[in-house]
């Protein structure tokens, strides 16, 4: 008898031709997502390092017929007394302190930045120095033509002194040490205000909240919260803490003068607002998986309800809410609008002393690095992403390693 | 006749008992404690009304700026507060394109993404790719407009020769897209994986071949869920503002190429508010009104994105 | 107002009703518990025995749709009234649940946080000793008080449990259906735990084991669905009359039932 069902071969063949058609299409669209995640980090490697064309203002190595790194400081004093003006040096004094009490390294400093100003006269992507020296060289011999004294050097934008020197407005002078600085400042504030109001919020909301009106308008508010754009929280640091409360965050409260809202403290609690929800849902899900066998027991011996969520529930779900802030915390780390709205500038060369400093701070330098048209300041800027994605890679890795201990020790 | 089965035991002598206080003593530490956290709780209240109070009255103040109506700033098509020209469209449009060309991206993308991993991959395959979807979620949108205007950008002008501009709706769209992929992806992995294992032994067991099972049972018992994911990443979309400020351009451009620089509603706020901006002028007041119109497009769909969300687990849980 | 009389059942149900929601789970419990006696509730799955026990302690509390009518005296004292706080109630009546779930800390915090945390001011070591003999689990875990609670056996769990509150030092305990995670030594050890302990406490349990019902209890009461699925108390009285001449043909079709 003829089965009605059984479809010819041929039918058959195409539906798992069509099956394997789209199971490439699945797959190849998870592919994109893998490939756009090297672009994106092959783009910033590719800037981060090179080679450098560099001409001085005054050849650095005819200032005294030697390398700079072989003088004495009076020799390096002398130097600056030679070449700059008068007023110039009663500037630098004024800035930095008498000349001779000044280290090595700080009077080598001065005398690359107002003596010999290395100028870079081409930078050239990692890519291009790797595949195409070829076509660099015969450029170079090109600009050598024309000027003789051209330093060419292979430069890896992150350096040690990248990492220590403040902003300059030349590229090869500019630093990350006060953005980051400033970061930390802000981040501290961030966790000081965000932490023990958000966990004790999960723990409200979990542990004491009765299903009423009110407490049901404050759990969808913070989830709503958690969706409203970054730069409308900027926008409420800014009406809030940098105008109506800024006798408080400038610090004129406590007899600071001469300064505004657009301190640290306004950026810090505006990053507390902004990762409060985040921190709250995910602590609220930490508390969440507490088994609930654990307070019954609690309560069972007479214990109070904070007695039990002081002793059981919190040191229970303490790794959890510990992954969600870190979490939380990385996400303020990378914000950029909200402090582009409270005044972040980064003009700013000075290290922050306190919560009542100006600021900069390192997505701030990224962003105004990355919106020159210069190309080196485009490798400045990868290099200060590098070490912001690496600040944030480490974050990650203790969340991922505290979120396994906490499924090992629930098994 | 049910009181005749109950026996009342005799009491026997229990010799003497600890004198008993049940009553309650005021317990001042837990209530204060109790204060406290109620506090941090209504904290995300006032937050909510500090934006709504801010936002609406530097609003107010915008609307009654001389020649500034509701009617002119939602139809003109020139977006100059400090000279008077009060219409927001060209913001809007290009704020659309963006997050269209977004969407074009990340919608396809991440919903593919998500089948593979649900449906396909082997669950050793899914721990190893999750992860590394989600590095793409934790990368800072700053970086991602470094991306867009040193690589996307170059890439399009490779494509489409010296029409692109530097600075273009296009590339900023499609890293934004690239950014929205994981979100999209893994919301719509949460849903396709909340899908009883059972519904696809049905569908394996009538015949269906695993791409018949994902596409025509998983995905429509899915399919709230998903959506959902989808409404999330437009809101998403049009709040971004680091990559469209760096990449798509300074300046409002009533245009629909999307080959021309165009300024969209946050890449306005965030050019503005960079310099010191004097507190009352237009300009100041401005960024608040297109603040309120950010929140609000913002809200609604979060909103609306959060009751599919709760309507699809409804039926599943 | 402080009782110092000995003139009362250990607690006693007067028209008790208790509800989740609207739904009534149990009906007109009138039940007095004889002091430093076993009583056993036994019953049908879903009858509200576990809801009874739990009322008796205030464990109910923590379920936002609970609701009782009635009143559940403590020595005469009524547990529900406006004044009484929970706490106090249950320092005084433990409780031993179904799944052992000590907590997730070492074997002698596990006994001494309960006397702790309720003002304890003797010395904690010789408490914590003695609580585990009283359980009969010092000789096996004397030598590894530092181990994880958690590292136990079930059935050791299930005593830990018990020595955790008996060193909150109550008068009554409260036991759901303490043995149905355990083997049948280890349920057999804990029923001679439970005989020993009834010289100083008044125990109740909830069982699903006639045998064990039959054998470890004093009194017994037995716990039905009606037909609005209700739970209400059929029979009560002493152990050996419920199971050897029962007076109800309900009672009497469950136990023979299970016998069979
Ligand atoms: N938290 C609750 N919310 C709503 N209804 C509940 C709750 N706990 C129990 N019930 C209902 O109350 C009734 C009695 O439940 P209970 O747990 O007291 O029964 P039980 O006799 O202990 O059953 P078992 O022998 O299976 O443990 C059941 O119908 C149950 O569905
Ligand atoms: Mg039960």
């Amino acid at each position: 008898m003829n089965n009605i069902f059984t479809s010819p071969r041929s039918i058959l063949a195409a539906r798992h031709a069509r099956g394997k058609f789209w199971r490439g299409v699945f797959f190849s669209s998870t592919l994109i997502g893998l490939i756009a995640l090297a672009a994106l980090i092959l783009t910033i490697l590719n800037r981060a390092a090179g080679l450098v064309v560099i001409t001085d203002a005054v050849d650095r190595n005819s200032l005294a017929g030697r390398p700079l790194t072989e003088l004495t400081r009076p020799e390096l004093v002398t130097i600056l007394q030679d070449h700059l003006t008068r007023t110039r040096l009663r500037t630098l004094e004024r800035n930095n302190g008498p000349l001779d009490s000044l280290d090595e390294e700080t009077l080598i400093n001065l005398v690359m930045e107002q003596v010999v100003k290395p100028t870079i006269r081409k930078s050239y992507t990692l890519a291009e120095t790797l595949f195409q020296r070829a076509a660099i060289e015969q450029e170079i011999a090109a600009m050598r033509a024309e000027t003789p004294n051209l330093q060419v050097e292979f430069r890896s934008w992150l350096n040690p002194g990248f990492l220590t020197r403040s902003m300059s407005a030349t590229p090869e002078l500019a630093g990350v040490r006060t953005a980051v600085l400033g970061s930390l400042w802000i981040i501290a504030i961030t966790i000081l205000v965000a932490f023990p109001i958000g966990v004790g919020a999960a723990i409200y909301l979990e542990e004491y909240a009765s299903e009423n009106r009110v407490n049901r308008i404050i759990q969808t508010n913070i989830d709503n919260l958690a969706g409203v754009p970054s730069i409308v929280y900027g926008i409420l640091g800014l009406a809030i803490f940098v105008r109506t409360l800024s006798h408080l965050t400038s610090g004129a409260v406590f007899g600071i003068q001469g300064s505004n809202g657009r301190t640290i403290l306004s950026a810090g609690l505006t990053m507390a607002l902004l990762i409060l929800p985040i921190l709250i849902i995910n602590a609220q899900e930490a508390i969440r998986a507490v088994p609930a066998s654990l307070r019954q027991a609690s309560y069972g011996l007479g214990a109070t309800r904070w007695q039990t969520i002081w002793h059981h529930v919190l040191p229970n779900a303490l790794p959890g809410i510990l992954t969600g802030t870190i979490l939380a915390i990385s996400r303020a780390l990378g914000e950029t609008a909200p402090l582009i709205l409270v005044g972040a500038s980064s003009l700013i060369n000075k290290d922050p002393t306190g919560v009542f400093s100006f600021f900069t701070a390192l997505p701030i330098q990224i962003y105004n690095w990355t919106a020159r048209p210069q190309p080196e300041f485009r490798n400045i800027a990868a290099a200060a992403i590098l070490v912001l994605l690496v600040v944030l890679l480490s974050l990650n890795s203790v969340a991922i390693v505290l979120r396994n201990r906490l499924s090992k020790r629930g098994t | 006749m049910q009181k005749e089965l109950i026996t009342h035991p005799p009491l026997a002598d229990a010799g003497s008992i600890r004198a008993i206080h049940l009553k309650k003593k005021p317990r001042l530490g837990e209530m204060f404690i109790q204060g406290f956290l109620f506090f941090c709780g209504a904290v995300s209240i006032l937050t909510t009304l500090g934006i709504i109070y801010e936002l609406g009255k530097e609003s107010l103040l915008f609307f009654q700026m001389p020649g500034v109506t509701l009617i002119e700033f939602f139809t003109r098509t020139e977006w100059q507060p400090t000279i008077g020209k009060f219409g927001v469209l060209p913001l809007v449009t290009a704020t659309l394109m963006t997050t269209f060309f977004a969407m074009l991206v990340a919608l396809p993308l991440g919903l593919s993404a998500a089948i593979y991993l649900s449906e396909y991959a082997s669950p050793r395959a899914r721990s190893i790719l999750k992860p590394i979807l989600e590095i793409l979620a934790g990368v800072p949108t700053v970086v991602y407009g470094y991306f867009a205007l040193t690589t996307m950008t170059p890439f399009l002008r490779l494509l489409f020769g010296d029409q692109v501009q530097v600075y273009n709706t296009l590339s900023a769209g499609l890293v934004m897209g690239i950014m929205i992929l994981p979100l999209v992806c893994s919301m719509s992995e949460d849903a396709l994986s909340a899908v009883p294992q059972s519904l696809r032994e049905a569908a394996y067991g009538l015949g269906g071949t695993r791409l018949e099972t994902a596409l025509q049972v998983v995905v429509p018992a899915a399919l709230s869920g998903i959506i959902a994911a989808f409404i999330l990443a437009i809101s998403r979309a049009i709040g971004e503002t680091m990559i469209v400020a760096l990449a798509a351009g300074a300046g409002p451009n009533f245009t629909f190429n999307p080959f021309l620089s165009a300024e969209t509603l946050t890449g306005y706020i965030a050019r503005i508010s960079g310099g010191d901006v004097a507190y009352d002028t237009p300009d100041y007041n401005s960024i608040f009104a297109i603040g309120l119109l950010l929140f609000g497009a913002t809200l609604l769909l979060n909103i609306l994105s959060r009751r599919l969300v709760a309507r699809f687990r409804e039926v599943y849980e | 107002m402080t009782h110092e009389t000995n003139n009362h059942y250990a607690i006693e149900t007067r028209g008790v009703n208790l509800y989740y929601g609207n739904f009534r789970a149990v009906k007109d419990v009138d039940l007095q518990i004889v002091p430093q006696k076993i009583t056993a509730i036994i019953g049908p799955s879903g009858c509200g025995k576990s809801t009874v026990l739990r009322s008796f302690n205030r464990m109910n509390d923590f379920v936002p749709s609970f609701r009782m009518e009635g009143e559940i005296l403590f020595h005469g004292q009524n547990i529900y009234a406006e004044d009484v706080d929970p706490v106090m109630v249950r320092q005084r009546i433990g409780m031993v649940f179904q799944k052992p779930n000590p907590f997730p800390k070492s074997i002698y915090e596990n006994v001494a946080w309960g006397a702790r945390i309720n003002g304890y001011k003797g010395n904690l070591d010789e408490l914590v000793e003695q609580t585990l003999r009283d359980a009969a689990l010092w000789d096996e875990v004397k030598d590894n008080l530092k181990k994880s609670g958690l590292s136990l056996s079930g059935g050791q769990q299930q005593r830990l449990c018990i020595a955790r509150a008996l060193a909150v030092k109550p008068e009554i305990i409260l036991m759901d259906e303490p043995c149905s995670a355990l083997d049948p030594i280890a349920t057999l050890k804990i029923e001679e735990l439970m005989r020993e302990l009834s010289r100083q406490y008044t125990i109740i349990i909830v069982t699903h084991n006639m045998q064990q019902a039959a054998r470890a209890s004093d009194y017994t009461a037995f716990f039905t669905m009606d037909d609005d699925r209700a739970g209400l108390m059929v029979e009560y009285g002493e152990t050996h009359q419920i199971f050897t001449n029962p007076r109800d043909q309900r009672t009497e079709d469950y136990i023979t039932g299970r016998f069979g």
